[in-house]
């Protein structure tokens, strides 16, 4: 499905089994967070996450 | 390997957790991604979580407090979680960990704790010498760490944790700098096993792959598996990245307990499939 970067209001593809919390990497150079509120599905720019485990 | 239904609990999907929805589909494991920040539920009733029956649990959270309040609540409703909250706790916590490795007999680089931002000083000379390193108790990716030579070193750090706010600062977790080969080694644990190693080189002393330490394979010896099975029975923990250190004087020595770890790295680097061996391992759990 296509949606909208909110950053740059480009068109972003989005993967139709999109789950939320998967990120996609758009052409603007932004990282976005896919976000679903019932059957809506959205973006977001990828906050991060200041705890955390590494490698 | 059907008839397992899998909960997979996660805040951002990376590729570790792709991974495991698609190998786990490839095996016939029922998985159910579960995103914990859009989750709301009451303490020992699931009903509102939507989680249905599941024969166990893994946890992929990033975010610590997401990994464990949200394992809390899944073993609420009497779920088994890998790892268990307990796991979490204790590694997401650097002094609760060393404590527990070296009440366990694991080595580990000699570490010194203070409560205070002026009694930190008087570590030093009481067996602490420069240079050390100066950790938070919390936190991972290598992020804060301080490399003291001196005292002025040590000035400007305990100056700047004087000023911040959170009082984890006031707490001083403080390790001698262990002189390691240009490399450090990051080994994983799967329930009684050590299946893979990676070395992360680096000409700095931080040498996490997050901080751009290169992976490469490494061997792993029966010291070095010993080493890694006692670390994570000390903790309790059933799928762990074990940070190990070689230490001029002492050898292996653990320095961090990673319980809900990344590997993307190491099985680019390595080839080893470890997403399918920690499914594997579940499996078997769920089926004991």
């Amino acid at each position: 499905m296509m949606a909208k970067c909110p950053v740059c209001g480009g068109e972003v593809n989005v993967p139709d089994d999109a789950l939320p919390g998967e990120l996609v990497e758009h052409e603007c150079g932004i990282t976005l967070e896919v976000v679903v509120d019932g059957d809506l599905v959205g973006l977001k720019p990828l906050e991060g996450v200041r705890e955390d485990w590494g490698e | 390997m059907g008839g397992v239904r899998l909960l997979l609990l996660y805040d951002i999907l990376r590729w570790e957790e792709k991974s495991f929805i698609d190998t786990a589909r490839k095996l016939g494991v029922d998985i159910i991604p579960l995103h914990v920040p859009t989750v709301f539920g009451k303490v020992g009733d699931k009903s509102l979580t939507g989680v249905g029956e599941v024969d166990v649990a893994l946890q992929r959270s990033v975010s610590f407090y997401n990994s464990l309040e949200s394992t809390i609540l899944m073993e609420s409703y009497g779920i088994n979680v890998m790892n268990k909250s307990y796991t979490i706790m204790t590694c997401q916590d650097k002094l609760w960990t060393t404590s527990l490795l070296v009440r366990n007999g694991v080595p580990t680089p000699d570490t010194y704790v203070t409560f205070n931002h002026d009694t930190v000083y008087r570590i030093v000379g009481n067996g602490l010498r420069y240079p050390f390193v100066v950790k938070p108790i919390h936190g991972s990716w290598g992020k804060l760490l301080a490399l003291v030579d001196d005292e002025e070193d040590l000035r400007t750090v305990v100056e700047h944790r004087s000023f911040m706010h959170n009082p984890m600062y006031s707490v001083y977790y403080v390790q001698e700098l262990v002189r390691k080969p240009g490399r450090d080694i990051r080994v994983f644990t799967v329930g009684e096993e050590v299946p893979v190693a990676i070395y992360r080189y680096s000409d700095h002393w931080i040498t996490n792959t997050a901080r751009g330490g290169k992976a490469v394979p490494a061997q792993i010896d029966p010291e070095l598996e010993d080493l890694a099975l006692r670390a994570a029975k000390a903790v309790g923990g059933d799928f762990l990245g074990i940070d190990v250190f070689e230490h001029p004087e002492k050898g292996y020595v653990v320095d961090e307990v990673n319980a809900v770890t990344e590997f993307r790295n190491t099985v680019a680097v390595t080839g080893y499939d470890l997403t399918r061996k920690v499914l594997e391992h579940l499996i078997s759990v769920a089926r004991e």
